[in-house]
């Protein structure tokens, strides 16, 4: 019988590996994104679950929000990314660092 | 019958009038129309003064109170200006606006040289409307008023010739040595207030018996007696104002201003004031012995031991003042007894002849051409007749010698301190009958250095130079002689180029202007005390004005074995009392100064000790340049350094910039651009707060689920 | 078989298949790889929607995500001339520190969410069927009534991010030729056409061919 927790700690799980993988690819942006896209799955992934075990329909609601930004910013993300690269060559993070203070 | 506001505000206002036109429009005035205006002014106050006395005494009058003019109001604490005015304030008036009416008419002939003639005319008149605001008040803060007023004035005139460094410093002086006693006065001002809830007069008086008992916790676990400690504050400002001891430095130095001010201010009227505000404040002073013996001790030893500087003195102007700190001070031990009709009185003969005094050094000043060292001078009685007998009057009634004023007020001085049984009074009775001595030393010293004896100064017949010219010329000159020196013992007036008792004229008698008020000022000093000791010292003529509790009314103890003044006069011829004092030293100063001049040299020299001590004015001037001047310096230059330069501009200003700078540039290490470590900053905050919520609470979470 | 149990080792099953593709996409060398790996996490994840009713956001989830966004992943990777190597730097160095964070985070959220405590909570009837529509329906009718004016946002963000895209990579290229539109607008017809007027008969009409007297632009 699947219960709500089996949902949540799988989200759990799902989002401590996107931050063990930012962890380890600090250097490539393209895992770095599919990271946060990992991420965004994982909290879908709750909120579907807390939608249906709760009956409310606002969960579901908000999973199709946060797919619609999140697809808007993957797009933006990529576009930074090849912008990027066409003017340094590389997508190297450990290049980047024009913030520094 | 009362007495008619009109009459009271003309009398305040009109040398306020003759001020301001004196001191704003004197370009147009000119210099006779400034001191016709001013003279005008207060003769109108003098009269209407001597109206209001009349009305008072003989009129049947009663006494006026009332509130003109609210300033501000805040809550129930109001601020206004009133007069009140009875037999004590009518007392004052009329000494006030008398003195000064004639010491208007002697700057006539006494600054005519003077290129400040006005604006000297517009300040003695300020003066005047100051010290009518100060006598006339009827509340606490009218009186700070004119106390400041007068103070203000005080250090304008001291500091009259402005371009004088001795003056400038005599007037800055002055001015400190008074802030500390006004502080003090305003402290004791805020007691009246805290305690009484009031500032005005009547309303506090009536209260004042509430006072008993109450405490002032000042210290932690210290209890001070609310009375005491409200009356000796109050005390401290007419400390500062009278001179009295330790705060009596100003005084001296303030001689430095132009000798009319010296006789209207620093001896006649305003150094009074502190005597007459603790006689108004004797209601308040009647509630703590503690108080009254502190006053009766500093009022002692003031008349004492200043009186003996006053006998090395070589300066005429000098010997008098320190001759009025020694009265003050007996006017003060008079306080200090309850015996506050014979303070007051004092300090009414007292104004008389002090400024008789003055303005008789300040003729002999005129004649010997600014010549104020006595050790040249010598003589002048052939010169100066009417200066010379005038002169004697005043002394002899400073000596307290029988039938003169100041016989009258002083001797009831001392035995009212002879009568009183409060602690301290054995020493303030040794004080003032030795004080008696002293004050006959130094008059006499004065007296016969100046008026007899052979002439020590020469006439040259110089070529240059109109008598008038030369004085002008002269008041610049000796400004960039005189030097700033802090202690001033024998006070050498070099003038200008002159050679010291070298003079281009013979002295004559002065003009009529300068005589007519010696010779005005005379007849009081000669003769008011006969008339007026019986009402005013022992027929309680002050009626309620002055305070006094029963079992310390000296006064009236005294007054049992009064009948009548010529009785009281011969009785005070007994030899066992102040008169042989007196008598004693006229004799030891007749030998020394008429009959063997060379004994005093033999004496100095035999009491060099001795001597220098008092010449050095017991090194009070150098404890307080040491201690105080010193100090101030010290310390502003410890506030500078440390304050300023180091807590200030290194720790707070340059501190906390340097502050910054270091957590800035430790923190930019933080920025070091890379993504990943602010995504690890990012989650490592995560990490520590649910960490944090987990240990607060571990079952923050699941409870509230299992409850949805 | 029991349909609670039968569903409950379809969620293990899918279960499993995500988190291995996850870990798949954070550990495989090549990014292609990774972004595929990316894909059968989404897919497994859809499947896992579809378990528990939320049809039309699994289906969403495949056409949009595996559908759109990651064909633009491959795109990108397929397209940038990527030094694999490089970008693999590090890696082994900060296995240790990313496993531990990881580690430790997972226990404080599986201690937060209290495990035990959830198990209690049992899937209900679907409240879609209970409602007697679709959850299709069932989500539309709260999209286009509640949220509608955040539905509109997003749309705008949508296109927002469509002109964001597109303006960012837009660039001129020096080596190609374009024509200006602006210039093109902006052409007057006198900078193309001169008007001369001629005398109909020339003067030395003798001399000359006829043909001369016909008019036209000039050159």
């Amino acid at each position: 019988m699947i219960t709500l927790s089996h949902y949540i700690v799988l989200g759990a799980v799902l989002f401590c590996i996107a931050v063990a993988g930012m962890f380890i690819n600090r250097k490539n942006v393209i895992v770095l994104l599919m990271s946060i896209e990992l991420m965004l799955l994982a909290v879908n992934m709750n909120f579907v679950a807390f939608s249906r075990f709760l009956g409310d329909v606002s969960g579901q609601v908000f999973v199709f929000f946060i797919l619609t930004v999140a697809a808007a910013e993957a797009a933006i993300g990529l576009a930074i990314l090849v912008l990027l690269f066409r003017n340094r060559s590389t997508i190297n993070i450990a290049d980047i660092d024009s913030m520094k203070g | 019958m009362g007495l008619s506001t009109t009459i009271l505000l003309t009398i305040a206002l009109a040398p306020l009038v003759g001020c301001v036109l004196a001191g704003f429009l004197g370009k147009f005035l000119g210099r006779a129309g400034s001191h016709k205006v001013t003279i005008l002014g207060v003769a109108i106050s003098c009269a209407l003064s001597f109206y209001v006395l009349y009305q008072l005494t003989l009129g049947g009058a009663v006494e006026y109170n009332q509130n003109l003019y609210t300033w501000f109001q805040v809550g129930p604490f109001n601020a206004s200006v009133g007069f009140m005015v009875d037999r004590l304030t009518a007392m004052m008036l009329v000494v006030v606006s008398f003195v000064s009416l004639l010491v208007h008419l002697y700057t006539i002939g006494y600054m005519s040289d003077d290129p400040g003639y006005k604006r000297f005319f517009a300040y003695i008149s300020l003066f005047t409307f100051s010290m009518f605001m100060l006598v006339m008040s009827n509340n606490f803060m009218q009186l700070f008023f004119g106390w400041e007023a007068v103070g203000l004035v005080s250090y304008l005139l001291i500091g009259f010739w402005y371009k004088r460094p001795t003056a400038i410093f005599a007037n800055l002086k002055a001015f400190l040595v008074n802030r500390v006693g006004d502080f003090g006065f305003l402290l004791g001002i805020a007691g009246v207030l805290y305690f009484l809830g009031t500032l005005d007069y009547a309303t506090a008086f009536g209260a004042a018996p509430g006072l008993v008992g109450k405490t002032l916790q000042i210290t932690a676990n210290t209890h001070w007696d609310a009375a005491t400690v409200i009356c000796i504050c109050l005390f401290i400002g007419a400390m500062g104002k009278s001179a009295q001891v330790p705060l009596h430095v100003w005084l001296p130095d303030s001689m430095e201003g132009p000798t009319p001010i010296s006789a209207l201010i620093h001896a006649a009227t305003m150094v009074t004031a502190g005597i007459f505000m603790v006689a108004r404040m004797s209601p308040l002073f009647e509630l703590s012995q503690s108080a009254l013996s502190f006053v009766m001790v500093i009022g002692a030893t003031t008349a004492l031991f200043t009186g003996l500087i006053g006998i090395v003195q070589n300066d005429i102007k000098r010997v008098i003042a320190y001759s009025t700190l020694s009265q003050l001070g007996y006017m003060t031990v008079a306080l200090g007894v309850s015996a506050y009709s014979g303070a007051v009185y004092h300090l009414m003969t007292h104004a008389f002849f002090k400024a008789l005094l003055f303005l008789g050094a300040g003729s002999v000043i005129i004649a010997m051409h600014h010549e104020q060292d006595m050790r040249y001078m010598g003589g002048l009685r052939k010169y100066m007749p009417i200066t010379w007998i005038t002169m004697w009057i005043g002394s002899l009634a400073l000596c307290g010698v029988p039938f003169f004023s100041g016989f009258y007020s002083k001797d009831a001085i001392i035995e009212a301190v002879g009568e009183s049984h409060r602690w301290g009074s054995h020493y303030a009775y040794f004080c003032v009958m030795a004080g008696a001595l002293v004050t006959s030393l130094y008059t006499f010293r004065q007296m016969y250095l100046t008026f007899h004896g052979k002439e020590r100064f020469t006439v040259v017949h110089g070529s240059h130079g109109h008598h008038d010219d030369h004085a002008v010329v002269h008041h610049s000159a000796h400004a960039d002689a005189a030097e700033p020196s802090a202690h001033d013992a024998p006070h050498d007036d070099h003038h200008g180029s002159h050679e010291p008792g070298v003079l281009e004229h013979a002295p004559k008698e002065s003009p009529w202007v300068v005589t007519l008020p010696l010779i005005l000022l005379a007849i009081p000093s000669l003769l008011i005390g006969f008339f007026t000791v019986g009402p005013m010292l022992f027929g309680n003529w002050f009626g309620k004005a002055i305070h006094v509790e029963e079992g310390d009314n000296v006064l009236a103890e005294l007054g049992r074995e009064f009948h009548g003044s010529f009785s009281m006069a011969l009785h005070g011829f007994s030899l066992i009392g102040p008169f042989g004092l007196v008598l004693l030293a006229f004799i030891i100063q007749t030998y020394i100064y008429l009959f063997n001049p060379a004994m005093a040299g033999k004496i100095k020299s035999a009491l060099k000790p001795l001597w220098t001590v008092l010449d050095r004015k017991y090194w009070v001037d150098n404890i307080y340049f040491a201690i105080f001047a010193r100090g101030g310096v010290a310390l502003g230059r410890g506030f500078w350094k440390v304050g300023e330069q180091g807590a200030i501009d290194g720790a707070m200003v340059n501190g906390s910039v340097s502050v910054i700078h270091r957590i800035a540039a430790t923190a930019r290490r933080l920025q070091s651009g890379y993504l990943y470590h602010y995504a690890f900053a990012m989650i490592l905050g995560l990490i520590l707060l649910m960490g944090g919520y987990w240990i607060v609470d571990s079952g923050f979470a699941g409870p509230g689920m299992a409850g949805q | 078989m029991n349909p609670q149990l039968l569903q409950l080792i379809c969620f293990y099953a899918f279960g499993f298949v995500t988190v291995a593709a996850a870990l798949s996409v954070i550990t495989l060398k090549n990014t292609v790889h990774a972004v595929l790996a990316l894909v059968l996490t989404f897919f497994s994840a859809a499947c896992l929607w579809m378990l528990i009713d939320a049809e039309f956001l699994a289906l969403a989830l495949i056409v949009v995500y595996v559908g759109a966004v990651m064909v633009l992943f491959l795109f990108v990777v397929m397209m940038l001339d990527i030094d694999q190597e490089r970008l693999r730097e590090g890696f082994v160095k900060f296995l240790p520190v990313g496993l531990i964070v990881a580690a430790a985070m997972l226990a404080e959220m599986l201690g937060l969410i209290g495990v035990r405590a959830l198990h209690a909570h049992v899937m209900g009837a679907d409240p879609a069927a209970v409602a007697g529509v679709s959850n299709t329906e069932w989500l539309g009718m709260a999209l286009y009534t509640r949220y509608l004016l955040p539905f509109e946002v997003a749309a705008l963000i949508l296109t927002v991010g469509v002109v964001a895209a597109v303006a960012l990579t837009l660039r001129q290229r020096a080596d190609a030729r374009y024509e200006t539109a602006a210039q093109q607008v902006k052409v007057n017809a006198r900078d193309r056409v001169r008007i001369v007027k001629m005398d109909a008969v020339l003067d030395y009409e003798t001399k000359d061919s006829p043909d001369h007297s016909s008019q036209g632009p000039q050159p």
